[in-house]
């Protein structure tokens, strides 16, 4: 079985093996015409979009419109369309899946894997004008980037598709012919642009004013540069010049690390590289792979084909298969190679054997003892390497198998590799076609291949996959599922907001706003409005239901939320967006909107308050507000036609206390009128007390008197205030003369005590024999 | 300054903690040195969350007030404005950056709102045009604020006013808010009780607020939590507390936990940590970090003076000791002892002068005549009179708010005035107080302090089945809770001591509680799988507390310092299983109730 794992490989060097395998057999077989179109894929196992190969001559048919068709990487179809637009110069795939369908005028028109037009920017004006000739699509660390070459030979990139800034790079010298190859890299943020005229190679750097040249010896004395590629991590560059010959080196072509000989003069179809360690040219129907030393691998196809460049191998896709190149992984090498002496090798012979029930499974298990932590570890880990489930089955049986004899073996490789092993098997099917690899997937990291299951609608699979590997949030999945949902027109408004609630529930993370906003974006806004419904937090509920003109919903979440802050915010809205009279019968039916906009209008416009109060009869409020006009600054002078306003409003009100207390008032300020031009003394607005004190004060007693009958006074209250004012006059006599005119209705204590308070015993002696008989005593005592 | 909040069986220096890590959080956004300017009423609650030293750590130069007028000139160039979500203070605040634009000043502003921010303002400042100033806009969300290790306190001032005569709910918003804060720190509160109308409308709040994705502790510390609408019971706040915390707060007002005292009557010379001396005043922090205080404030001040006495004998004996002390080792004994007994020493002078300035009111015949007549009325003696106390107390022109308070608690007590009562306590008040008031008197009937006599007697019935009233309780050692106020046992301490007693004891009691306004919430939340209740988890300290019931008491609408005592003279009975933690909209008393009510139309003048 082992000799049989190894039947393709193909060895390189003394040391080194190259593997071509196949991972699908294609499905469109039957499909399309393989010699007549042009392929477009990219990195992690991508979709492959088909069109019509524009340089080679094909009877037309029907409209003669070009058709553009997915695949996926097993071949199974996903979508046409038919292109409409301007002459197509390039297409390329961008990270997320959207492919760049680059025009001659430089318009980059967005669709996404599904067929579906995105949206469109453009290279700028001069390219517009001068016309592309050559596109370039590249990954930069922004994201994807685009490089447009024009019929002036002058290059325009962007160097994010999602917010594209076209800038313009510094012109090749030298005659004006077009480039004989060009290429984009972008190590670390920085594009540039690779620039071959015949032998001359130029780097044409963002943001300088002109190119640097740089120095190659392709050995020949004349040539002419005909292909460039970079390897996917922009490490390595390699060089084909029109002799066949072949330079392999560093990006910064300062180091040479191979210059070989193809002897083949003729021009190739495709040169891209195998991970970081190869470089496969596609000769037409063969290819060669060609590393940084000893001979080169051929194989022989019978038909044409597409090479497709991957951070760890090269893609072949043919009519009928697609495969995979790949230098061997060192521990998989380790393990499969003949006679290998490694742990893991051991330990696979040891469990085949275990398995078969023979004794020698103990042999070769001593044999690895010393080493079989390391035995476990390699086994784990090239079971990941594999694409053959029965090889991996058969390497994780070993790892357990060896698992078992060691005593702290922490379980959480084998148990990890084991999910991972399960979800690339997965998303590995025919049904799925993402043909990616374990070294693949940690450069993507499971959250990137996620992603790309989402941006293929694989909704379910991706649930699963996090259920299985124990991802805790699923809102992501269910969300995307969600907004991909409410685009689906043919259903209901009620059964797709049911659905979309019954699966993504009270979910942390779900934001029914933001699924919301995209129906509403889509033009649904009856099932936005439903969506959000749905969301619990009614901060994020009304500003949308605003935004969609939900008026009347919106301030009805307002309240119910109780966020006071809220209803204010959609109570001036309405306000501003609706006339006032609407406005107020709006709200009146809803009394805390009612109430919030009377405590706004308290502050803001008293005026409005009183049409309020008056719509809603309330003359008691009505009536307070007149006593606090009586009361404000503004309006001195004023005061007494607004207390006049409110007794009317009392009485109105059948308040007829208040109505009685507002007249009192009323009469009270005439009073106080007059009194003020008889002393000059400031007195409207004081209190009946202090206007009786000051008369008192000023021995107006028998003015007092009548005020006090007037304004009925009780006596006990006017007495007392008597006696103060007495005390403080320092007029005993008078005090002698109240104490005989009746019978104090608040005992004769009270003389007593305003005369100890000014220390007037003798004064005070007067009194004592008024005193109540069981105060005597205590008053006797005060008096020492 | 953590410690005293984390003794009690709730740890709640976690929300210390967390409000701070809020702040510091929103601090460090802004890179480099900075000022803040405070919002005025934010100033010392902040200081019951951070340390001044904390803020200067975090690079914060200087502190202003938010004010009208300009910022003192500084070169510092972050400045962060962290404000109450009001108009008038957005105002000040767009002021401020127009002046600095003015000045030629390039600052980098930053606006945090606490305790969230609000749409209203940010439109205002929007319209002022300095909305664009600030790089970061930021809530920070502290809706409750840490007062000692039992006691949270929302401080918003007015809330009662807010809800029962403007009808505006903000602040029921802002209690749910606090609530979730809490459940977020204590775990989700499995069973919700309540009573009254603002009750009723946090707990439809809170169970709307719980759909919100947030996360909880994994066990609930909290068995319950119990919603008191304050218009449930309008009694309590009007009634003189008698403890000596009451007391202090009546007489001198707490605010924040901190009282302010003429210094003259203090004797100077010791500089003891929880004094910060301003010339003529002096600032002392009440709360259970003292062991003293905590022993004495909840008892009644007359019980205070035997237990000052005895601590004075008991540290002169200490301290005289050491005449007998012989050995070397003894004297090393009495030296380490010394620091702690002479702060004991300090603390014993600095309450016994406290209780002296007390005592100096309470022995007043004014005092004392007035807590006469408020407990012939809480006994239903001659209610349906005018008083003729009362009509004296108008006569002398004694402060407003105390004869409102009066007439106030007539009322309750008699279920309404009779209308030929009510027009003469309103006549004699605009006469002698001025007509203004007549305003804040129509608030006081909306709010239901004041009403006209009803048909039901429902104060007496309550007094009867509920037995407010207790005459024959020693308020030194007492026996039931009314020894907080000599008299009367607070109604809602009443009914939450019937709850506690069995849990079915208020649809019993269902009666009784119809004549209190709004319905009963008693409602379970449901746990998350996940959780689990608080039984046999790790968080119980002892064995003997195993079965102990934590009940979160909230007072929406405010609570006294009366009703705080006792709840704990509640759970420290002997037989009691239950401990209460409580959480209040503001801490209030009786003055501070009634003038939160006021209409300030005229100045005035004292």
């Amino acid at each position: 079985m082992t000799t049989l794992l190894t039947a393709d490989w193909c060895q390189h060097g003394k040391d080194e093996y190259f593997r071509k395998f196949e991972v699908y057999m294609m499905e469109w077989v039957g499909e399309i015409k393989f010699d007549t179109v042009a392929f477009t894929s990219t990195q992690f196992g991508g979709p492959i979009a088909v069109t019509r190969d524009k340089t080679k001559v094909v009877k037309v048919q029907g409209t003669g419109k070009p058709l553009i068709t997915i695949y996926t990487a097993s071949g199974t179809f996903l979508s046409s369309f038919v292109w409409s637009s301007g002459r197509v110069t390039e297409m390329g795939w961008s990270s997320n899946l959207d492919l760049l369908c680059i025009q001659e005028d430089g318009a980059v028109l967005i669709y996404d894997m599904f067929g579906n037009y995105q949206h469109t920017f453009g290279m700028g004006q001069e390219a517009q004008d001068t016309k592309v000739i050559a596109a370039q699509v590249f990954s930069s660390a922004m994201g994807t980037g685009v490089a447009v070459l024009t019929t002036t030979h002058r290059v325009f990139l962007v160097n994010s598709v999602k917010e594209p800034k076209v800038k313009m790079l510094p012109e090749a010298p030298g005659v004006n012919v077009p480039p004989s190859a060009w290429l984009v890299v972008c190590p670390e943020r920085h594009s540039r642009v690779l620039f071959a005229r015949g032998k001359e190679l130029y780097s044409l750097n963002e943001g300088d004013s002109r190119a640097v040249p740089l120095n190659i010896d392709l050995g020949a004395d004349s040539y002419s540069i005909i292909n460039m590629a970079v390897s996917s991590t922009y490490d390595y560059l390699a060089i084909l010049n029109n002799r066949g010959k072949l330079w392999l080196g560093s990006l910064d072509v300062r180091k040479t690390l191979r210059l070989f000989d193809t002897w083949n003069l003729s021009l190739p179809k495709q040169l891209v590289w195998c991970g970081n360690d190869a470089v496969v040219i596609n000769w037409g129907s063969d290819i060669e792979v060609i590393a940084f030393s000893e001979d080169s691998i051929r194989f022989n196809y019978d038909s044409s084909l597409f090479l497709v460049q991957e951070v760890d191998c090269t893609r072949v896709i043919t009519l009928q298969s697609h495969e995979i190149i790949q230098k061997v992984p060192s521990v998989v090498k380790e393990i499969f190679r003949i006679n290998s002496n490694a742990p893991g090798s051991y330990l696979l012979d040891a469990s085949k054997q275990f398995q078969k029930k023979s004794h020698r499974a103990n042999e070769y298990l001593h044999l690895v003892k010393p080493k079989l932590f390391t035995a476990v570890t390699q086994c784990v880990e090239a079971a990941g390497h594999v694409f053959s489930s029965d090889t991996q089955k058969m390497l994780m049986k070993a790892a357990q198998f060896g698992k078992t004899f060691l005593d702290d073996c922490s379980p959480e490789t084998y148990v990890m590799m084991c999910r991972v092993l399960r979800c690339l098997n997965a998303v590995r099917s025919r049904q799925i076609g993402i043909p990616v690899t374990y070294i693949q997937l940690q450069v993507l990291t499971v959250g990137g291949l996620m992603d790309l299951l989402l941006i293929r609608r694989q909704y379910y699979l991706a649930l699963e996959i996090a259920k299985f590997l124990k991802i805790p949030d699923k809102s992501k999945i269910l969300s995307h599922w969600a907004c991909y949902k409410v685009k689906q027109t043919s259903i209901g408004k009620d059964q797709i907001a049911r659905e979309i609630a019954d699966k993504l529930g009270r979910n942390e993370g779900v934001s029914y706003t933001a699924i919301a906003m995209k129906a509403a974006d889509c033009g649904r806004t009856e099932l936005a409005i439903k969506l959000i419904d749905y969301e619990p937090r009614a901060t994020k509920q009304v500003p949308l239901l605003l935004r969609l003109k939900e008026d009347k919903a919106a301030l009805i979440k307002a309240i119910d939320s109780g966020n006071t802050d809220l209803v204010f915010t959609v109570l001036l809205h309405l306000k501003e967006n609706m006339q006032m009279a609407r406005f107020q019968m709006e709200i009146r039916n809803i009394p805390l909107a009612q109430a919030l906009y009377i405590k706004y209008c308290q502050q803001h416009n008293r005026e409005t308050l009183k049409d309020i109060y008056d719509q809603e009869d309330n003359h008691n409020a009505l009536a307070e507000c007149f006593i606090r006009d009586s009361y404000s600054p503004r309006n001195s002078g004023m005061g007494e036609a607004s207390l006049v306003a409110a007794q009317e409003m009392y009485k109105r009100a059948k308040n007829d206390v208040n109505a009685a207390l507002c007249e009192e008032q009323l009469r009270l300020l005439k009073v106080q009128h007059a009194l003020e031009e008889k002393f000059g003394k400031d007195l409207v607005g004081k209190s009946l007390h202090e206007t009786l004190k000051l008369l008192l004060t000023k021995n107006e007693i028998k003015q007092a008197d009548k005020l006090r009958a007037d304004f009925k006074v009780p006596d006990r209250r006017y007495w007392w205030l008597r006696l103060k004012v007495i005390g403080e006059k320092d007029n005993w006599a008078e005090l002698e003369k109240l104490s005989r005119v009746k019978k104090s209705p608040i005992g004769y204590e009270p003389f007593v005590d305003v005369c100890l308070s000014y220390d007037k015993k003798y004064e005070a002696q007067k009194y004592l024999p008024k005193i109540k008989d069981e105060l005597k005593v205590k008053y006797l005592v005060k008096m020492g | 300054m953590t410690n005293h909040l984390s003794g009690g069986k709730v740890n709640i220096s976690l929300l210390q903690d967390l409000e701070k890590k809020q702040l510091f959080e929103l601090i460090l956004k802004c890179g480099g040195p900075k000022v803040i300017v405070w919002a005025e009423d934010l100033v010392p609650l902040v200081g019951l969350i951070a340390k001044n030293t904390d803020l200067n750590e975090h690079d914060v130069r200087k502190m202003f007030f938010l004010e009208h007028g300009p910022l003192p000139p500084t070169t510092v160039k972050n400045i962060i404005f962290i404000s109450r979500p009001r108009l008038h203070l957005m105002d000040m605040i767009a002021d401020i950056i127009h002046e600095e634009e003015r000045r030629g000043n390039r600052k980098e502003c930053h606006l945090f709102f606490v305790p969230r921010r609000s749409q209203l303002c940010e439109k205002r400042l929007q319209s002022k045009g300095v909305f664009g100033n600030f790089t970061f806009v930021d809530d920070l969300p502290c809706d409750i604020f840490p007062f000692d290790n039992d006691l949270m306190s929302m401080e918003m001032e007015g809330a009662f006013k807010e809800y029962y005569v403007e009808n505006d709910p903000s602040c029921l918003y802002q209690a749910a808010q606090a609530l979730m804060t809490l459940q977020s720190l204590y775990g989700i509160i499995p069973r919700v009780t309540g009573k009254g109308p603002a009750a009723e409308r946090v707990w439809d709040l809170v169970s709307r607020l719980s759909q919100e994705p947030r996360k909880f502790p994994t066990n609930s510390q909290i068995d319950q939590v119990l919603l008191i609408d304050r218009a449930v019971d309008l009694i309590s706040p009007l009634a003189t507390q008698l403890t000596f915390e009451g007391l202090i707060d009546e007489l001198f007002e707490i605010k924040n936990m901190v009282v302010r005292l003429p210094a003259d009557k203090f004797s100077g010379g010791d500089d003891s940590q929880n004094k910060i001396m301003v010339p003529d005043e002096l600032q002392i922090t009440l709360n259970s970090a003292d062991e003293l205080f905590a022993e004495i404030r909840d008892k009644n001040f007359n019980a205070v003076g035997t237990v000052l006495s005895s601590k004075a004998k008991l540290i002169s004996s200490q301290l005289g000791a050491r005449r007998t002390d012989q050995t070397v080792q003894e004297i090393k004994q009495f030296v380490d002892r010394l620091p702690s007994m002479m702060a004991a020493k300090r603390s014993l002078a600095t309450y016994t002068t406290i209780a002296e300035l007390i005592k100096n009111v309470t022995d007043s015949t004014e005092f004392l005549d007035s807590l006469q007549l408020e407990q012939e009325l809480m006994l239903g003696v001659d209610t349906d009179r005018v008083q003729a106390h009362i009509e004296d107390c108008i006569a002398h022109q004694q402060p407003l708010v105390k004869v409102l308070r009066l007439i106030c608690l007539q009322s309750a007590t008699n279920s309404g005035l009779k209308p030929k009562v009510l027009e003469h306590y309103k006549r004699e008040i605009l006469q002698t107080y001025g007509f203004q008031h007549i305003l804040t008197l129509s608030n006081l009937e909306v709010a239901g302090l004041l009403k006209m006599q009803q048909s039901s007697r429902s104060y007496t019935v309550l007094r009867k089945t509920l037995r407010l009233t207790v005459e024959d309780n020693s308020e030194v050692m007492p026996s039931d809770v009314n020894y907080v106020h000599s008299v009367y046992a607070p109604l809602s301490v009443r009914l939450i001591q019937q709850l506690i007693k069995s849990p079915s004891a208020w649809r019993q009691l269902s009666d009784v509680l119809a004549l209190l306004p709004g319905r009963i919430i008693d409602h379970s939340q449901q746990l998350p799988n996940y959780i689990q209740k608080r039984r046999g988890s790790i968080s119980s300290q002892s064995s003997q507390n195993e079965n102990t019931k934590i009940v979160l008491v909230f007072f929406l609408g405010g609570c006294t310092f009366a009703e705080i005592s006792a709840l704990r003279f509640l759970s420290q009975q002997e037989d009691s299983k239950v401990e209460f933690v409580i959480a209040t909209t503001k801490l209030i008393n009786g003055n501070s109730f009634i003038n939160s009510l006021t209409e300030p139309l005229v100045p005035d003048h004292k």
